[in-house]
């Protein structure tokens, strides 16, 4: 038997979390050592995942397989292609990260990290699920968590509302999603949840095309779809900054993800029927979410909408269901994730010092923490997709499969790349140049080192995806190459 | 006559005899046992209980034919076996509960009594002839009375045994008006040959519906769903918290028990479907009533009432689901999906109702609003109710997510998708209130944070059980899965 790396992936920060809770309280360095040791082994062991995949085999690798309910067909199954191996190594990056933002957390660590760590065996497991009952059952792991975070240590003002918001919203998704799930099961009379064989069902063109809208919906809600994206900038802004780090960077893919693996590929009929009009939706997204995030004033709801934003970018590029379009959607996952957790990271630092993220009243901030200027510098080209920078080789090729797919859609979804350059202009100039107001000088520090490893280690991964995409692209390719095969291979 | 018995009927029985035994047992020692030490007859009946559930597990487990026993009596099948394992621990797990509580868990009556009500409920779940089925219902439904108003001197929960009392007298009453009716159709009143009794009466298809219907008034009140639930809140907000909780989960379960067995045994084929539809139109009222009032809920034994009115309408949709009577797969997955819901919301909700007397030994409030910081008082506790909560709003990896979607799936089997799209966005209004309770306790601060919320050890050994249940139904489901199939099964 191989090493089962991918279960020890899933179950390392749950057993964490449990040996978390059983710290006394009071012994806050403790608790936070040993949350960093397992996220870090995590980390380690998802680089490993990712450089180990064979992209020549292409494939489900690394497949582990037990019983679990056989008169059912449910199976404990896991295994990683090339669009879910870089989301694992997201997953592993950002939690680490996280951990080390929030070493300064004080009230109930213990609790907290314990919740953290339930919600990242929830992604993981999703990540990795090829059994269609498993994948519901870690995808609500990654839900409820999120309630408790968001809510006990969120932003005081907007937590309850938000995390209530948020939980009931993902909730109503995940539950419709699970009714076209059952349906798939029964009516393809093959009396398993395996993905890999309910691929091979053959439901008629009629049942794919009515259940279609419920499982790509269902799922797509967490991956923040207009019109339903209204819990995610208020989620995002309430949520306490690893928290937001999570939820922007990696659970959001969860719900285009399994929006892909379930609604995308178990269904291709029903997906080209409807992606016609589904397409539009995401445009909406593109280009009002980048509209919305412009006019924004407070820093962290900038953020939040331009997720909004760059999640329609990954969802249209599922919606061309051509190469170039897919590839570019796999790559944007990926960088987005590790952008978007740059961004709330350095949107945490900069208000924990200053107490306000109302951009007019913040300024100068370059010149006490140089660090994460740099980094949001770096996070802010990656948005507007620089050449160089892992935001263009994923926006590039999600352009050309819309060209491909149609012109003018296109045309209006790079209307957007425009808009972001002049928010992220205006938050690097307002926040970041400029005076820094009085109120501030001799209150703010600069972050600490942790941070700062955290901040280097995000824009280092940004930039090498930019520079050698070659480390990513021909992997994201080969898992294209999976989804494109049940198309009849085009 | 009696060297004629076969000792294996005897061993059928088992469970019910050292049941009876371990009752008489309670009494001797309530009789001789010093004042100072009456509260380790909560120990004895525990122990007692414990050791007649291992015993029966080994030996009186039914083969895999069911068999007839008692001239026609009982029935020894699985079914009748699996619930019987699950009152016995729904009993066990209450008396732990009761015995630190003031004016309960010293009375031998109380035990006493709580061992009458579980052997009734044995009865009720393996009768095979209405006459006994009536006496079970009796035999749990007389001391469950009592014991519903056992603090004397408290005008709530004298006013919760009376309510109970009258209301149970009353649809009683309609049922056994009903089993008089079927008897006197059919000339028989043995369940099984009530439906060919019935068929060769050439009674009018409405006629036997009607009758049927009496006699579900009876069974409606037992599991307390939408329209015969008015009783719940009331009883469960007055009764002791321990008796709240058995009488939520094991008398719950064993009115689900004799309707599913009423339903496959008694029933003319031609009168399923209209019972059907009866079934889904019920789970829809319980759903969505018990849910919505459980909204406006400020007592947490209220709300938790109204959440197992909702939740008897979830199990119902399984119930609801052996719509094709033909297609023996389909109502069998029904059926195995009740008994697996019921296994898991049965763990569940004592682990609730568990940790709210808890709570309310130490501040004598049941209002949700005084759980304010719990987890700052108790953080196990708090963890407890975390747990119980998530499962019953149907969250993995616990107990309530398995149980839930193989609910629905049996639904969606049946072709009954309409039912499983109203139980999944009921879902989400019972989230909706979990998650409230929730916030109060973790995330509001009160003044008395900083006193501690001490448990005793029979409530530490009684939560522990129950959590590390909710999370072995939860994720090693495989077991219990073949258990409640197999349950299902000795019905077909």
């Amino acid at each position: 038997m191989q090493f089962p790396i991918l279960s020890i992936i899933v179950f390392t920060p749950i057993l964490a979390g449990m040996l978390i809770l059983l710290i006394p309280g009071e012994r806050r360095d403790e608790i936070r050592v040993a949350a960093l040791a397992a996220a870090f082994i995590a980390m380690l062991l998802s680089a490993w995942v990712y450089f180990s995949y064979d992209t020549a085999a292409g494939g489900y690798q690394l497949v582990e397989q037990y019983d679990w309910l056989p008169v059912l067909g449910i199976s404990y199954h896991v295994g990683v292609d090339g669009i879910s191996a870089p989301l694992v190594l997201l997953t592993g990056v950002v939690m680490f990260t996280g951990v080390l933002i929030s070493w300064g957390i004080d009230d109930r660590p213990r609790e907290f990290f314990a919740f953290l760590f339930i919600l990242a065996t929830g992604v993981f497991g999703v990540f990795v699920a090829l059994d269609l009952f498993g994948l519901f059952f870690f995808y609500e792991i990654a839900v409820f968590p999120m309630f408790l975070l968001i809510s006990i240590w969120g932003w005081k003002v907007t937590r309850e509302y938000a995390a209530m918001k948020l939980t009931l919203y993902l909730f109503i998704g995940s539950v419709i999603a699970l009714v076209g799930g059952l349906a798939m099961y029964f009516s393809s009379g093959l009396n398993t949840f395996d993905m890999l064989a309910l691929e091979n069902a053959n439901f008629s063109e009629s049942f794919q095309r009515f259940w279609f809208p419920f499982v790509f919906f269902g799922f797509a809600v967490l991956g923040g779809i207009f019109p339903f994206h209204n819990w995610s900038p208020d989620g995002h802004v309430a949520a306490p900054t690893a928290v937001s780090m999570f939820h922007a960077g990696v659970l959001m893919k969860l719900g285009a993800f399994a929006a892909l693996r379930v609604g995308i590929m178990l269904l291709p009929e029903g997906a080209r029927f409807h992606m016609p009009w589904i397409i539009l939706l995401t445009l909406v997204n593109v280009v009002y979410g980048a509209f919305i995030a412009m006019v924004q004033t407070d820093f962290k709801y900038v953020i939040g909408f331009s997720s909004v934003s760059h999640m329609g970018l990954v969802l249209m590029g599922f919606a061309t269901l051509n190469r170039e379009g897919l590839i570019g959607a796999g790559v944007q996952m990926f960088s987005h994730g590790i952008m978007t957790a740059l961004f709330f990271a350095v949107v945490g630092m900069v208000y924990d010092q200053a107490h306000t993220r109302e951009i007019p009243k913040l300024g100068g901030f370059a010149r006490v923490m140089p660090v994460t200027a740099v980094a949001f510098i770096i996070g802010g080209l990656v948005s507007m997709g620089m050449p160089g920078f892992s935001g263009f080789i994923a926006e590039f090729p999600i352009f050309m499969g819309l060209w491909r797919y149609q012109p003018w859609i296109a045309i209006v979804a790079v209307v957007s790349i425009v808009i972001t350059a002049s928010y992220i202009m205006r938050i690097i100039g307002r926040v970041f140049f400029g005076q820094l107001p009085e109120e501030f000088v001799g209150h703010v520090k600069d972050v600490t080192a942790l941070d700062k490893v955290a901040l280097g280690m995000l824009s280092i991964i940004l930039i090498v995806v930019g520079v050698y995409p070659t480390v990513m692209v021909p992997l994201v390719q080969s898992g294209v190459q999976n989804v494109l095969r049940l198309f009849g291979g085009a | 006559m009696f060297s004629s018995i076969d000792p294996s009927i005897v061993l059928a029985i088992l469970p019910e005899i050292l049941l009876l035994l371990l009752a008489v047992i309670v009494l001797v020692f309530d009789m001789f046992l010093d004042k100072a030490q009456h509260r380790n007859l909560g120990w004895l009946t525990a122990g007692g209980l414990g050791f007649i559930l291992v015993l029966s597990l080994a030996v009186a487990r039914p083969g895999t034919e069911s068999e007839l026993i008692w001239g026609g009596m009982l029935r020894h099948d699985w079914l009748g076996f699996v619930f019987k394992m699950l009152f016995i621990f729904g009993a066990l797990i209450t008396s732990l509960f009761a015995m630190d509580v003031r004016d309960l868990g010293h009375r031998g009556e109380f035990y006493l009594l709580l061992l009458a009500s579980t052997l009734g409920m044995n009865i009720m779940a393996s009768a095979s002839n209405i006459i006994m089925l009536y006496i079970g219902i009796e035999t749990t439904s007389i001391p469950l009375y009592i014991l519903a108003g056992f603090f004397k001197t408290d005008d709530k929960s004298t006013e919760a045994g009376f309510k109970y009392l009258l209301f149970g007298a009353l649809t009683s009453t309609v049922m056994l008006y009903g089993f008089s009716l079927l008897y006197g159709f059919s000339g028989t009143t043995d369940l099984y040959a009530l439906a060919q009794g019935l068929i060769a009466g050439e009674l009018p298809l409405a006629l036997s519906l009607g009758t049927l219907m009496l006699v579900l008034v009876g069974f409606g009140f037992k599991v307390s769903v939408v329209p015969f639930h008015f009783w719940a809140p009331d009883v469960y907000e007055g009764a002791p918290t321990p008796v709240a909780g058995f009488l939520s989960t094991a008398s719950k379960a064993a009115g689900f028990s004799v309707l599913m067995r009423f339903l496959l045994a008694a029933f003319p084929p031609d009168a399923v479907p209209y019972w059907t539809a009866i079934l889904a139109a019920l789970a829809t009222a319980s759903m969505t009533l018990g849910n919505s009032l459980a909204l406006a809920q400020k007592n947490i034994k209220r709300l938790l009432a109204y959440s197992s009115i909702a939740h008897a309408g979830y199990a119902l949709i399984g119930v609801a689901a052996v719509s094709q009577f033909g297609i023996t797969d389909v109502s069998r997955f029904g059926i195995t999906a009740v008994v697996f819901y019921l296994v898991a919301y049965v763990i569940t909700n004592l682990a609730a109702f568990g940790a709210v007397a808890a709570f309310w030994r130490i501040s004598g409030s049941d209002e949700i609003a005084d759980y304010a910081a719990l987890s700052r008082r108790a953080p196990g506790l708090s963890l407890v109710l975390l747990v119980a909560f998530l499962s019953l709003a149907g969250m993995p990896p616990l107990g309530g997510f398995v149980g839930k979607v193989f609910v629905f799936a049996a639904a969606v089997r049946a072709n009954l998708v309409w039912l499983a799209i109203i139980g999944v966005l009921n879902s989400i209004i019972g989230l909706y209130y979990y998650l409230i309770v929730l916030k109060v306790i973790y995330l509001y601060r009160s003044e008395e944070e900083d006193k501690p919320v001490p448990i005793t050890r029979p409530y530490a050994l009684a939560l522990v059980v129950l959590v590390i249940g909710i999370i072995l139904v939860g994720t090693a489901f495989a077991p219990w899965f073949n258990w409640a199939d197999t349950a299902a099964a000795s019905l077909f």
